[in-house]
């Protein structure tokens, strides 16, 4: 493993150079979307340069390629979520997409009248809405996990809302808002003794945190290509097997058959079975890529940093009179994703202001409604880091959030 | 983009004086606004009187922008007729999409027109007109 040298690793982010109003870009909106490596990028243009053509389709000699190349990033994904088999890697456009297909394939054929879901308050609306309508086509129950005052979830409640009746679990391992992150193995292991299945929603715990699906005995994991140094446009959902093997096809077309009639067809083996129509071959290379120069770096590493800077930010931000805190204040299993308000001032007020001083940040309620229902919030701000943060960058927001204030003509 | 530009007195005035926001004692309408992006959730209340806008006021939450905008507007419409405030609306909305620069042109909106240079900054846009894009809702409905 290489010594995390974060000025080293800035060097290969293009866009982290760049200045805006005037200003060098402090990018603290990570938990929306990471910068790219030229690593990255080059593995894009390579594949465009070099090897462009139809996976899975022609016997030519781009076709293979393009075939293999698609085939080696569902055996690097596989690999970096240590599944038992490239069958249980399908790709999808993102987390979203993830956690539709197994809603419309699991939910709709396995949920009944009756039956329940469950899910955290913190939940990202992508692990919310489809829910809400298979619950409302299947006249199930949609119930949600609460959260203690300290931001973190009690076992207890978790023992209350699972139920004999319940089929789905769904939780995020990290909140995109809170920074939380929940004892999803333990979760996992209750609530197949309830026996419900489980949906692990890794879209911010991913890049940062190991994820053994073993390890977690999750029966569904989803996550995005695009948090994670990859492209927009990739996303992951891993299944176990023997579910996968009996879920019906999510989209239908090419790729996903085995046999066309006029009147019937027969369904493509695992993985292809899921994944319809000309695959993101470019965004697989993408992801391949960014899977690399994240085990270069190394997660622990990772997550060290991002520790270091989440310590570094919370202790500023505590110190400022007129800022609350949304979230855990201690560093035990808590991401590097802060949500915070500034008293008498909204979050859109601040994020435009502090974006006058180069600072990017993220207003407004996060894709996560009900929570900020749950919290009193209309809308929080938000700061989220990644390997190529710097202490020197949180201590200039801070500065640019010390003048918010001012601007919106309180006293100080 | 200058702070000093958007964050003129009269616009920190209006969002933190909050001279209109109340609730009205027997509204003839109310009708919520809401920017799903930034969070901004306003409900505009009506009282008329024939066609006349007798009085109106707005509850909720948002930014100094949404806020502001919201404010100067029932400042405007109060004491207009329906049609009146939804020229108005009119207005507004062309000034801010830039499809009248006419300053002359531009004077009916009074006070409102501090907002004219926030379509500079397309995340902000959403803020200066959500109040007209309600008012607009609001009359149809009646
Ligand atoms: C926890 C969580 N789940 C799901 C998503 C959805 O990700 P995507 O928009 O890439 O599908 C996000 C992204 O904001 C997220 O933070
Ligand atoms: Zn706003």
């Amino acid at each position: 493993m290489k010594k995390f040298d974060v000025k080293q690793i800035r060097k290969d982010f293009p866009t982290l150079s760049q200045k805006v109003n005037g200003k060098p870009l402090v990018y603290l909106d990570n938990a929306a979307t990471t910068h790219k490596p030229n690593f990255v990028l080059d593995a894009m243009i390579d594949y465009y340069e070099k090897h462009n053509a139809n996976p899975n389709r022609g016997a030519h000699y781009l076709g293979v390629s393009a075939t293999e190349l698609y085939e080696n990033a569902r055996e690097k994904v596989r690999e970096f979520i240590n599944a038992k088999s490239n069958k249980e890697i399908i790709f999808t456009r993102n987390a979203t997409e993830s956690l539709n297909l197994i809603a419309y394939s699991y939910g709709m054929k396995y949920v009944e009248e009756d039956d329940e879901i469950v899910v955290c308050i913190s939940e990202h609306h992508s692990n919310i809405v489809p829910w809400q309508k298979i619950a409302n086509l299947k006249k199930a129950k949609l119930k949600f996990i609460y959260l203690n005052e300290d931001y973190r979830l009690n076992m207890d409640e978790v023992y209350t809302k699972i139920t004999d009746k319940t089929k789905i679990v769904g939780i995020a391992q990290m909140s995109n808002v809170l920074g939380t992150v929940y004892p999803v193995k333990q979760i996992v292991e209750y609530a197949h003794s309830k026996g419900a299945i489980t949906i692990i929603d890794g879209a911010q715990s991913a890049p940062h945190i190991k994820i053994d699906v073993i390890d977690i005995n999750t029966d569904f994991l989803v996550f995005s290509g695009h948090k994670m140094l990859g492209p927009m446009g990739i996303g992951v959902l891993y299944g176990k097997e023997e579910l996968l093997e009996e879920m019906p096809p999510f989209l239908m077309g090419g790729d996903m058959i085995e046999y066309v009639e006029e009147q019937n067809t027969t369904f493509a083996e695992l993985p292809h079975r899921f994944e319809a129509g000309t695959p993101n071959v470019e965004g697989a290379v993408g992801l391949t890529a960014a899977i690399d120069y994240i085990e270069e770096i190394g997660l622990d590493n990772i997550n060290t940093h991002g520790h270091k800077l989440t310590s570094y930010a919370l202790e500023k931000l505590m110190a400022i009179p007129y800022v609350k805190i949304y979230g855990p204040k201690d560093l035990d299993n808590r991401g590097a994703v802060i949500s915070f308000s500034v008293e008498g001032c909204h979050p859109h007020d601040v994020s435009t202001i502090v974006d006058t001083y180069g600072v990017a940040l993220r207003a407004g309620h996060h894709c996560a409604q009900p929570l900020m229902k749950y919290l009193n919030a209309p809308a929080t701000s938000r700061i989220s880091f990644y390997i190529y943060n710097t202490k020197s960058e949180i201590d200039i927001f801070i500065d640019s959030l010390k003048n918010v204030r001012k601007w919106l003509g309180y006293g100080s | 983009m200058d702070l000093n530009q958007l964050y003129t007195e009269l616009i920190l005035e209006h969002s933190q004086s909050g001279h209109n926001k109340r609730h009205l004692n027997s509204a003839d309408c109310t009708q919520r606004g809401h920017n799903p992006s930034c969070g901004d959730d306003i409900t505009l209340e009506l009282k008329c009187d024939g066609d006349k806008i007798e009085e109106a006021s707005f509850t909720g939450s948002g930014c100094a922008i949404s806020q502001a905008s919201t404010s100067m507007m029932i400042d405007l419409i109060t004491g207009k007729t329906l049609e009146e405030a939804l020229e108005l609306a009119g207005k507004f909305i062309s000034m801010i999409k830039k499809e009248i620069t006419d300053e002359e042109e531009l004077e009916v909106l009074e006070d409102s027109i501090v907002f004219k240079n926030i379509s500079n900054m397309p995340a902000r846009v959403k803020c200066a007109v959500l109040s007209w894009h309600t008012l607009k809702e609001a009359v149809g409905k009646q």
